[in-house]
């Protein structure tokens, strides 16, 4: 009778997951789609089901055993990033690679190197101190809006805008820190999604500085000299420099005494304060370092596009700034910049699938969680 | 050296010590009895500080140190071993002792491991490894190793015997004995009372959140309510 039973709760369960998420997708897709949404699910389970066997399991383990190695040789070989040669070698690469490429893969790169830059600031919050910031889009708005009015009305160049703008974010991450980094975890986290979203409705909402939803046009682009920067490839250089000086920064920071006393806060707050770490003050350091730079990246995306609007500065921005850091691999930098490419790049080569970006997105990050949570090339292991 | 008195501390609505005055002297080993929940972990960490007071004082060297943030107090020369270790178990050994040294000066660094080190031959040999690779006798010879990186003149220890072998508990306690032959001042909490009231000179008992009963270690072994209480006889 139980046996039975238990057959029958089985193959409900078997059936639950694709209804379900069929009788999500129905009010949005109409009856086809979600039908196939549920066929493609069902086959999905069904696979699941399949190598659950014992001959499957064999099998996948024998890919699985297959995929370490693979992966153990890439570590090696980013573990020889830390050499001169290879780096010099790698940066001569990044340099010579545009002329080779069209328009449109230059913006690509340039976006790649903007995230990267983003990711890596961001790294020092979440990946290194262990803060959890839903709100980082917030200080890139506000690098990006503090260039945009200042160029707009005051004539303000370029490269003290870059100053500026990274040093408003970071006295707003100062003000904001003091008041809510006593807050512990996953407050402190939705203190930030919060901080987000009224970052971005004021903006939308403050006509006569911000333009509202219109957003301010015409913003001063960067000049060398007398030579002004508006083609992708100088933008693309830009970035590069950026870029470079960024991951040297991180790289000084994260092995720095700071940096360690960051990474105890994320292992142990309590031992860090028993150690005699001023947890408070170097969590309000990770958050200003991390917003000066999203401070910072938020002036050249203002000068790139010469047009900043709310729309640029959804909560969509920051979660894909989050995956990258998760899924490139907390605190480590090459993992972040891989995570930064692939989130970049992905989207631009699936295009013909856009409709499904957050699928795959959703369905990657779960599958992250489960089998690698410290990333693709992470050190740190995910709590 | 330390004074605390009248101290409360509480959690929420729940009061975690309801009047605790305790005294440690320079040079003594005192030790804090008691069964769990009876307060002793929440007087070590008002004293380090992250414990905060409802009323009543702490005072350290005639100063009054109550108030004050943890790190600040650590640097007065307070260093807390924490219960259960709090080993930073994906840093190494040698990475665990400098973070130790968090407040000291580089140039003692390697002097002060190396002191470290010859107290603890093992963790000299396991200086690269992980520090959640390590045993647990191990780890707990790397907390107290750890806080002895920052030179206290004041060791507080919690339960320094947590879930250790007896012969291991003996070697800690030995380590412990030296230590504060060396000159510092030890407060130890411990449900293992037998060994703490052999090891300490003076003793505290404490029962949900007050000091029941106070004096020499060795009258309290011999006291026969302790006796039945506390070490089963």
């Amino acid at each position: 009778m139980s046996e039975s039973r238990n057959t029958v709760t089985r193959y409900l369960s078997f059936l639950a997951v694709p209804l379900w998420a069929g009788a999500l997708a129905f009010p949005f897709t109409g009856p086809w789609r979600a039908f196939q949404v549920v066929m493609v699910i069902l086959a999905g389970v069904a696979l699941w089901g399949l190598l659950k066997t014992d001959a499957a399991s064999r099998i996948v383990n024998a890919v699985l055993y297959k995929a370490s190695g693979l992966r153990a040789s890439v570590n090696s070989i980013l573990f020889r990033t830390r050499s001169p040669l290879f780096l010099s070698v790698f940066i001569a690469l990044l340099f010579v690679i545009p002329f080779f490429q069209n328009d449109y893969y230059r913006d690509v790169l340039t976006l790649t190197g903007m995230y990267a830059v983003l990711a890596l600031g961001l790294n020092i919050m979440v990946g290194q101190t262990g803060l959890l910031n839903l709100g980082y889009v917030a200080f890139y708005a506000i690098g990006a809006y503090s260039y945009a009015i200042l160029s707009t009305r005051f004539g303000l160049g370029f490269w003290p805008g870059l100053v500026v703008g990274a040093a408003t974010s970071a006295f707003m991450a100062l003000l904001i820190g003091l008041s809510t980094l006593r807050l512990r975890g996953d407050y402190f986290a939705i203190v930030t999604l919060g901080l987000g979203e009224i970052t971005r409705i004021v903006l939308n909402n403050s006509d006569t500085v911000t333009g509202g939803p219109n957003g301010i046009s015409r913003i001063g682009r960067p000049a060398i000299g007398g030579m002004v920067l508006s083609t992708p490839l100088d933008f693309y250089y830009l970035i590069l420099v950026i870029a470079i000086v960024t991951v040297f920064a991180m790289n000084r920071l994260m092995v720095s005494r700071i940096g360690r006393a960051w990474i105890a806060i994320r292992e142990d707050e309590i031992a860090a304060e028993a150690m005699g770490v001023n947890t408070f003050r170097l969590k309000l350091l990770a958050f200003v370092v991390a917003s000066a730079w999203a401070g910072m990246t938020g002036v050249f995306f203002a000068a790139k596009m010469a047009f900043v609007s709310p729309e640029s500065f959804t909560f969509f921005e920051s979660v894909m700034i989050l995956c990258m850091v998760v899924l490139g691999g907390m605190g480590s930098i090459p993992g972040i910049i891989l995570g930064a490419f692939l989130l970049v790049t992905l989207p631009e080569v699936f295009r013909d699938f856009a409709d499904y970006r957050m699928l795959g997105f959703g369905v990657a990050l779960v599958l992250m969680m489960v089998f690698r949570p410290q990333g693709l090339l992470g050190t740190a292991k995910g709590k | 050296m330390l004074t605390l008195s009248d101290i409360f501390v509480s959690y929420g609505m729940i009061a975690a010590l309801k009047g605790v005055s305790v005294e440690v002297r320079q040079g003594e080993i005192v030790a804090l009895i008691g069964a769990n929940g009876a307060g002793k972990s929440t007087t070590l960490m008002s004293i380090s500080g992250v414990a905060g007071l409802t009323t009543g004082s702490i005072r350290y060297n005639d100063r009054v140190i109550s108030g004050m943030p943890p790190h600040a107090i650590v640097a007065l020369g307070i260093s807390q071993v924490p219960e259960g270790r709090r080993i930073l178990s994906r840093m190494t050994v040698r990475e665990n002792l400098e973070m130790g040294a968090f407040l000291g000066d580089k140039g003692k660094l390697q002097q002060d491991m190396d002191r470290v080190f010859a107290m603890f031959p093992a963790l000299a040999d396991r200086s690269r490894q992980l520090g959640g690779t390590l045993s647990g006798g191990e780890q707990q010879m790397l907390a107290i190793g750890r806080a002895l990186m920052s030179r206290p003149k004041l060791l507080l220890l919690d339960e320094p015997s947590l879930g250790l072998a007896p012969i291991i508990v003996s070697r800690i306690f030995k380590i412990i004995e030296e230590i504060n032959s060396q000159g510092t001042t030890i407060l130890l909490v411990e449900q293992n009372a037998k060994a703490a009231l052999r090891l300490a000179r003076r003793a505290y008992v404490m029962e949900s959140g007050r000091v029941v009963m106070q004096g020499a270690a060795s009258e309290l072994a011999n006291d026969p309510g302790i006796k039945k209480a506390y070490l089963g006889e």
